[in-house]
């Protein structure tokens, strides 16, 4: 991975903005249609709080919207190479930019890092970040801008704690009597918390609105151009988007995942435009590699029974050549998706081939394979097995059309397809005693859409390994779904895990991804984005699917008239 | 008879709907689950009378194909709905020592939570019943017996009060003291008076089948989505309601229809066969 300047910066150097005033673009208004509740995002997993608390609270290092690091408070971000990660990589020794300071004007010590961490560790405090601090031992602070990350194991990829919107730094002199079981108690600071963004919290209503002022400490002079923001919430996404691009009520919506004809509709209306950003979330299908058929009783979609049709990888790899994704994108997402053949979606877009509907040369394949219809019913057979296959996925209107569609494409190539839908609490909700999960998988193939978060895809990738499959020895936990067991690729998780350098890791991931694809453990479809609306006079906005949609909030402006 | 003109239109109209989903096909050979990717949401035309769907599917014939399964588990439901509820309310209003426990049955049934249940029901009997009678047909099975097994409630409760009044009257006192046995009784006395209130309950229970069906579909726990009932057109099409009103329209009108025909002539039923009525 390189190391990218954020574009804002490049914007910066070579062409410096006009209104280069703190405060001078007025107000600036925010629809969250779900209303954050706390402003403290130890206490609370949502992403409405996390993004509400971005405009005052900052990690060291951010996402941008590429999916690359950013340095925010640092100069750098250390690494191997930097000297800043130790050669065991136990230690990462993250340096603060000169001359931070929190908004009451105190300055930003690397103290605060540490406390930051008891913080979120502290014994009864259920923090909802805890994830990002795992296996971390101490916080040592040799000098007031030094801070060092001790883990108690090699850790290639570092980058957990202070980097991202879920891990932001926390003043210690405010928060000092909130640890452990006290942590919910001071709502004061929680829904307060002083930071060292570019803005301050100026009133918090939980769960109607925010309102912010720019922070007089705020370390560029000349930013914020928006003198106070506020973030209402409330609503649906179809009223959200309607206020920002209908009636102009509002400068900026998140997250409209509306039909992509209605956005288009409003979008004519003139007032504003649509953003889309791409993360990783992507809509696919998975292959069961096990027998889901009933009459196996309780060896039913586990190890024991190999699948009789879908071992065979030209079956996999057919049913993925007869997809059109182009058209299934263009019907379920529109502008918020992009068909794609990968788990990954590689940032310099998809492989046209592949993208390529060839019903042809999936007929001919499952020719060569066998697969023949010897009695003139559609559907082909081979050793008496039929090519009768169950789809099955959550109640959604868009996994719907895409069961019908795909069902209408597979038909074409002699493969029958029986659809089931379920609903997305019971599809979703993981209940060992259900059979109608996720995990269980007692079906040939499901819909569900996936994505990894926080830059390192090590934890996602690794969930296709062996051991990762659920059955009944682990009470059906696990992600591994396809019960898909391959040793090389094992063998690539194992490399990934003790990979050191990013370019190497990033490297490893396109492998293990186009092992997955070419494998036909996974026949991805669409790839998602988040969907954003601003008024056409905001300007300087970058929606961001790997970090706080606010992130770069500071460099927002009006556009001069 | 007091009102033909509701009897004829009733059936004149069901005649219609029920011809016009079975012989259509004849007349409009396009199968409906065929997607026509070039033509997505294209209004009226020659190739597409009534327009498409989000998918190119011909709309017409797939509300001819809607009709045939919305028609046949809305009939379906009822006769059995109304069968179970007639014998349970004939049973509690004549047997006195029955009475109690039956009306408590009837109650526990009224407060189960539809969904829930039948979310239940499609985990525990779907595969069974896949298995034993083919997965159409075992769906077919399981969404009439769960809609029937929850609204038989009504017709029990209507009719155990009317044979309640029933037995305090005369003739069926005189019938009693002649040594008519009890099933007798019931058919030839009971039954006979209170067809009324049978009628008008399976119009409604035809109706409310309908309804049921499309909620169920709509929430995943009905048909699979490329089975087009009535109920799951009309769900689909609500989404497009703004742009294309026929998408949503036209199955809704068809269920409005069939109820109102179904009621009309359940209405002129009951006029026929009151006793007290005027002939």
């Amino acid at each position: 991975m390189t190391l990218r300047i954020p574009l804002i910066l490049l914007t910066l150097l070579t062409a410096p903005p006009a209104a280069a005033e703190r405060g001078a673009d007025g107000d600036l208004r925010i629809l969250y249609w779900q209303a954050p509740s706390t402003l403290n995002p130890y206490l609370s997993g949502g992403i409405k709080d996390l993004e509400a608390a971005s405009l005052v609270l900052e990690p060291l290092a951010r996402y941008d919207p590429q999916g690359d690091m950013t340095p925010w408070l640092v100069d750098v971000i250390p690494t191997p190479q930097n000297g800043g990660v130790s050669a065991d990589r136990t230690r990462i020794t993250w340096t603060l930019r000169e001359g931070l300071r929190w908004s009451d004007g105190s300055p930003l010590t690397s103290h605060d890092l540490r406390f930051t961490w008891l913080y979120c560790t502290a014994e009864g405090g259920g923090c909802a970040q805890a994830e990002k601090f795992r296996d971390v031992i101490d916080v040592e602070t040799p000098d007031p801008r030094t801070a060092t990350v001790v883990f108690n194991q090699p850790k290639p990829f570092p980058y957990g704690p202070f980097v991202g919107p879920q891990s932001p730094i926390l003043q210690a002199a405010q928060f000092a009597d909130c640890l452990g079981p006290r942590a919910p108690t001071c709502v004061e600071a929680n829904f307060a918390p002083r930071g060292t963004g570019p803005y301050v919290v100026e009133e918090f209503r939980a769960g109607d609105v925010v309102r912010y002022r720019a922070n007089p400490e705020y370390r560029d002079p000349g930013k914020p151009a928006f003198a106070t923001v506020t973030i209402k919430g409330g609503g649906d996404a179809a009223a959200a988007a309607r206020a920002v691009l209908e009636t102009g009520e509002f400068d900026y919506a998140w997250n409209l995942q509306l039909a992509p004809e209605v956005l288009e509709r409003m979008e004519a209306r003139g007032k504003g435009r649509v953003a889309v950003a791409f993360g990783s979330l992507v809509e696919r299908v998975a292959i069961n590699f096990t027998d889901p058929d009933p009459a196996l009783g309780a060896a039913r979609s586990t190890r024991a029974h190999a699948h009789p049709m879908l071992s065979d990888p030209a079956v996999r790899r057919a049913l993925s050549m007869a997809l059109d994704r182009g058209v299934m994108t263009e019907i379920g997402y529109g502008r918020a998706g992009r068909p794609t053949c990968d788990l990954l979606p590689p940032p310099e877009g998809p492989d046209a081939a592949c993208l390529e509907q060839d019903i042809p040369g999936a007929r001919a394949l499952l020719d060569e394979a066998g697969w023949t219809d010897s009695d003139g019913d559609g559907v082909r057979e081979k050793d008496g097995k039929r090519l009768h296959l169950l789809l099955q996925t959550s109640t959604n209107a868009v996994r719907q059309d895409f069961q019908s569609i795909m069902k209408e494409w597979w038909r074409q190539i002699g493969i029958a397809t029986e659809l089931r839908n379920i609903d997305p609490s019971v599809f979703f909700g993981g209940n060992p005693d259900s059979p109608d999960t996720l995990q269980k998988f007692h079906a040939d193939l499901q819909m569900y859409a996936g994505a990894y978060d926080g830059g390192d895809a090590e934890p996602y990738l690794a969930t296709w390994s062996c051991d990762k499959a659920p059955g009944p020895e682990n009470q059906w936990q696990g992600a591994n779904v396809s019960r898909f067991c391959e040793p090389n690729y094992d063998a690539l998780v194992q490399e990934l895990a003790s990979a050191a350098t990013l370019d190497a890791r990033r490297a490893l991931e396109r492998r293990m991804n186009d092992m997955l694809v070419a494998e036909g453990a996974v026949i991805p479809l669409v790839d998602r984005g988040r969907v954003s609306a601003h008024a056409l006079d905001l300007e300087g906005t970058a929606v961001n699917a790997w970090d706080s949609e606010l992130w770069n909030i500071a460099d927002w402006r009006r556009a001069a008239q | 008879m007091r009102r033909p003109f509701a009897l004829c239109a009733g059936v004149a109209l069901l005649t219609l709907i029920v011809l016009a989903v079975l012989a259509g096909p004849l007349l409009w050979s396009v199968p409906p689950e065929r997607m026509d990717l070039a033509a997505r949401n294209a209004g009226a035309s020659l190739a597409h009378p009534l327009g498409t769907d989000q998918l190119g599917r011909d709309l017409l014939a797939r509300l001819m194909a809607g009709g045939r399964i919305s028609l046949a588990v809305g009939g379906a439901a009822m006769l059995a709905a109304v069968a179970l509820g007639t014998v349970i309310g004939v049973v509690a209003g004549m047997v006195r020592w029955l009475d109690g426990p039956l009306m408590r049955l009837t109650d526990l049934f009224l407060s189960l939570p539809l969904l829930p249940l039948a979310l239940i029901a499609v985990t525990l009997f779907r595969a069974p019943l896949a298995a034993a009678l083919g997965p159409e047909a075992g769906l077919f099975a399981l969404i009439v017996g769960v809609i029937a097994a929850t609204s038989w409630m009504q017709t029990a409760r209507v009719l155990r009060g009317e044979v309640l009044a029933l037995m305090a009257r005369s003739f069926i006192a005189a019938a009693r003291s002649a040594g008519t046995p009890p099933l007798a009784l019931a058919t030839r006395h009971i039954l006979p008076n209170v067809a009324s209130a049978i009628a008008v309950s399976a119009t409604l229970a035809v109706a409310g089948a309908i309804i049921t069906e499309s909620t169920l579909s709509f929430l995943g726990v009905g048909f699979p989505p490329d089975f087009p009932s009535w109920g799951r057109l009309l769900a689909d099409g609500t989404a497009y309601l703004g742009d294309r009103p026929g998408r949503a329209l036209w199955p809704g009108a068809l269920i409005s229809l069939t109820v109102l025909a179904v009621a009309y002539i359940g209405d002129a039923l009951r006029d026929r066969s009151d006793p007290r009525g005027p002939r």
